[in-house]
């Protein structure tokens, strides 16, 4: 009798013979919600795809792909179809149906909702019956695919059960229940969650895609692990399997390990130096009674100035992308001619800068970030002596990026410097936000010295709404050469963001700096 | 003796609001959490929203007036990093760090006082000057070198012990617990080491010193004539005298060790109040910071207020009427 059960639990054990495939990995935050609509950050974006997913999404090439919608069309300018997969069940077993897509659609519209830019342009959502969804936009958005790639998709009743109809909200001081629980459709499972400890995700068996899924990473096991050194020796002593940021000043050393290799890629955030070309006087400066900033030579004098290749060599260590467009490759309407930059070329910068009547310099201060992006303030040290050399004397004012975003977002700064990403994978996003006049909706969102050029602003205008790709494409392509013209602002580089894990782990690098665990495979 | 409490418990509360004063005042430095809540393409209106809905709008006089409103009715707010209870993470991280602390101050008093006795009783063997030169490493190394050499050497050379984090832990009701696991135990070793090196060198230090000067005195000298054996009288008489200093200083030193904790959590990701309060630093994410500045000065204060009472039952001086003793 006793060997008979035996035999039978045996025979049990035996049936799924996928074998447990564990992934560890780190990087120094934690995931701080699991409501997909509270905090539009990236690594809560990364662990909430594995469990939310949206309506269409991205391959590894950044194109629009089916997700939770497998076919799509735009009736009219204005009125888009989506039609859902069929048999697509939610973690906790109940269906999905046209009513959880309008749901989340208006949740992420919510005031409280961290993901409205995602949005923006959207009227409304509607079901018509319980595979069907038309979204109706307030003006044609060519962008409306990209922006739905951010918009993950709950379950209604789960919601309203829960009482989590709204994102978090801090004005009711209340814990929400969805922080910390997680019901959606995707190919992993919120197994456990301990803050700042360890979160575990297991994977889904019912999965939709779960045949042709790429990767065999059964559980993802996500630690914080806030010292950089400590992350680094976890990773080296076999504890973790993945690190999303290895510390620049440890990747020699890491790609001399035998058992760990380092994975190189773009990202799509471009580093640039902006310059305060609205006051009539600079905050910042020596110049009385104008604003040297207002000047095109001494726009393009301060350009010709840098030596992109030095920084690249003695502060990226080899590790970046110079460019002198401020959108990466990767990002729809980029164009080879906007990424020449202008030669490094100290003769004629000084010569600009005597013809602007500049010849002995001025004084001005460059702010930088010291903790956002990668030897931010090591490159604003290279950029203040490479300016030296013109007669400028530039002091350099370093911060924390608690303290360095809210002053410059108030327009206080005369020279900075900024990163920026594209989530959307589309230059829209980045014309509109940087070089566009301060204006309602986005427009000039991060406009933080106040370029204004009426020229650029109609380009922009008319490619929010153009449908015609091929028109669309021409005018991004103008306007991206328009703001190089101008100088508007003076790009550096795209950031190279090295991954590190262990010699089994195969990983797909994305421009986003998203870790995608269906991807992922450990051998 | 009431009286005594009483009073020093008003100079408590006034010390924990000072300090929650300048806590504030700090504060309005450390930066706005509203950028780092809403991500790179938040609209201006969208950050003014959020930043008068947390109350973050108002003048640091009003918001320090409900903080301390709130905090006496034991509500701290809400994490702005995790929208969470503060009251509930501090609960939760509370019991990381006390287990590491009393970890490390056990080490230290168990390695410590032998090591001192020892040193001062073979005060020239070559062992005695060896652990004097150890321990002169342990004071002047700082805390987060000596937690990442260890990391280097025993969890990346041997491959012994872990780098990171407390292993598993068993919840007994709200306390969690890592001493009643394998992993719990062998990720306890190398955070608590790293914490007591300093403590376990100033325990062996004070025990050696101390312990040398009594065996000086005149007591000893008749201990001997009496013909008492060397262990009753190096452990009977001599290590008595010496403790009662060292209890002092290890008993204030105990506080210290919780509130500087931090290092050492941050170097090991061990998830304790330090970690948290670091974390809340990076974020802005000020009722966090209040919150544990706030329990930290307490932690100080209740601290010193046993001592004082400890001194109250020892020494028999501090009991006599302050009238009588006035005249």
């Amino acid at each position: 009798m006793r060997l008979t059960i035996a035999a039978f639990a045996a025979a049990l054990s035996v049936a799924p013979v996928i074998d447990a495939k564990t992934l560890r990995w780190a990087s120094q935050g934690d995931i701080s919600t699991m409501d997909p609509h509270a905090q539009n950050e990236g690594l809560n974006n990364t662990a909430n795809s594995y469990i939310y997913e949206p309506l269409v999404t991205y391959n590894e090439k950044f194109e629009v792909v089916p997700a939770l919608s497998t076919d799509w069309k735009q009736e009219t300018p204005l009125i888009w179809r989506f039609n859902l997969r069929q048999g697509v069940k939610f973690h906790d077993g109940t269906p999905l149906t046209a009513a959880d897509v309008v749901f989340s659609i208006d949740r992420a519209m919510q005031p409280t909702s961290n993901f409205r830019q995602y949005t923006v342009g959207v009227q409304r959502a509607h079901a018509v019956d319980d595979n069907t969804v038309i979204i109706y936009t307030t003006v044609p958005n060519p962008v409306l695919l990209r922006q739905l790639t951010e918009l993950r998709i709950v379950n209604k009743g789960w919601a309203e059960k829960n009482k989590v109809v709204a994102p978090q909200n801090f004005v009711q001081k209340e814990e929400t229940y969805a922080a910390r629980n997680a019901n959606g459709t995707g190919p992993f499972m919120l197994k456990s969650r301990e803050v700042d400890i360890k979160t575990v995700f297991v994977t889904n068996p019912n999965w939709w895609g779960a045949k042709t899924k790429k990767g065999n990473v059964t559980e993802v096991v996500y630690t914080p692990i806030k010292s950089d050194s400590t992350r680094t020796a976890a990773l080296l002593s076999g504890e973790i399997d993945f690190l999303l940021d290895p510390v620049p000043q440890d990747i020699a050393r890491l790609k001399q390990t035998p058992s760990i290799k380092v994975v190189e890629g773009a990202e799509n955030r471009t580093i640039f130096i902006g310059m305060d070309q609205f006051r009539d006087e600079l905050q910042y400066s020596d110049v009385k009674g104008k604003n040297p900033f207002k000047d095109v030579r001494v726009r393009q004098a301060l350009y010709h100035a840098i030596d992109i290749e030095g920084i690249k060599r003695a502060v990226m260590r080899g590790s970046s992308d110079p460019t002198g467009s401020i959108i990466q490759r990767a990002v729809l309407g980029w164009t080879p001619a906007s990424h020449e930059r202008l030669p490094f070329d100290e003769k004629k910068a000084k010569e600009l800068l005597t013809a602007a009547g500049y010849p002995n310099g001025f004084a001005v201060t460059l702010d930088c970030p010291n903790n956002r992006y990668i030897n931010d303030e090591e490159i604003c040290k290279a950029l203040v002596s490479m300016w030296a050399r013109l007669g400028l004397k530039v002091s350099l004012n370093a911060m924390p990026r608690a303290t360095y975003f809210p002053k410059i977002q108030k327009h206080d700064t005369s020279l900075y410097l900024l990163g920026w990403g594209v989530p959307t994978f589309d230059a829209l996003y980045s014309l509109q936000s940087l070089p566009m006049t301060v204006g309602k909706g986005g427009d000039g969102n991060f406009n933080l010295g106040r370029v204004s050029s009426p020229e650029f602003d109609q380009l922009v205008e008319s490619i929010k709404g153009e449908v015609d790709v091929k028109k669309r494409n021409q005018m991004i392509a103008d306007a991206l050469m328009l703001h190089n013209k101008q100088v508007m602002h003076i790009p550096l580089h795209n950031q190279v963001i090295p991954w590190a894990m262990r010699k089994n782990v195969s990983v797909v690098h994305r421009a986003d700096n998203r870790l995608e665990v269906q991807w992922v495979r450990i051998d | 003796m009431a009286a005594f409490i009483v009073r020093r418990l008003w100079q408590a509360i006034l010390v924990m609001l000072v300090v929650a004063l300048i806590a504030f005042l700090l504060f309005q430095y450390v930066g706005d959490p509203v950028s780092q809540m809403l991500g790179q393409d938040a609209t201006p209106e969208d950050r003014a929203r959020l930043r008068g809905d947390l109350g973050l709008d108002q003048p640091f006089y009003v918001q320090f007036g409900h903080f301390i409103g709130n905090a006496v009715q034991g509500d701290f707010g809400i994490s702005l990093r995790q929208g969470r209870a503060v009251s509930t993470l501090i609960k939760e991280r509370l019991p990381a760090t006390l287990e590491l602390a009393f970890a490390a101050a056990v080490i230290a008093i168990v390695l410590g006082i032998p090591m001192g006795v020892y040193t001062a009783l073979r005060r020239d063997s070559w062992f005695s000057h060896f652990l004097l030169a150890v321990s002169l490493v342990g004071i002047s190394l700082p805390t987060f070198l000596i937690g990442i050499l260890l990391i280097l050497v025993f969890a990346v050379m041997l491959g012994w012990l872990p780098s990171y984090g407390r292993g598993d832990t068993v919840q007994l009701g709200w306390w969690s617990t890592g001493l009643l696991t394998t992993t719990g135990w062998k990720h306890l070793i190398l955070p608590a080491i790293t914490l007591c090196l300093f403590q376990l060198t100033l325990i062996m230090r004070l025990v050696r010193s101390e312990m040398m000067e009594v065996l000086r005195t005149d007591y000893i000298k008749f201990a001997r004539a009496r013909g008492l054996t060397d262990r009753a009288v190096h452990f009977g008489h001599a290590l008595k005298n010496t403790l009662v200093p060292v209890i002092t200083i290890t008993g204030l030193q105990l506080g210290g060790i919780i509130a500087f904790a931090i290092v050492t959590e941050t170097v090991f990701q061990w998830p304790g109040m330090g970690l948290l309060f670091i974390q809340s630093v990076q974020f802005a994410d000020i009722p966090v910071m209040a919150a544990y500045l706030c329990l930290i000065a307490l932690v100080f204060v209740l601290i010193n207020l046993i001592v004082d009472l400890l001194y109250f039952a020892v020494d028999p001086r501090l009991r006599i009427d302050r009238t009588a003793a006035a005249h």
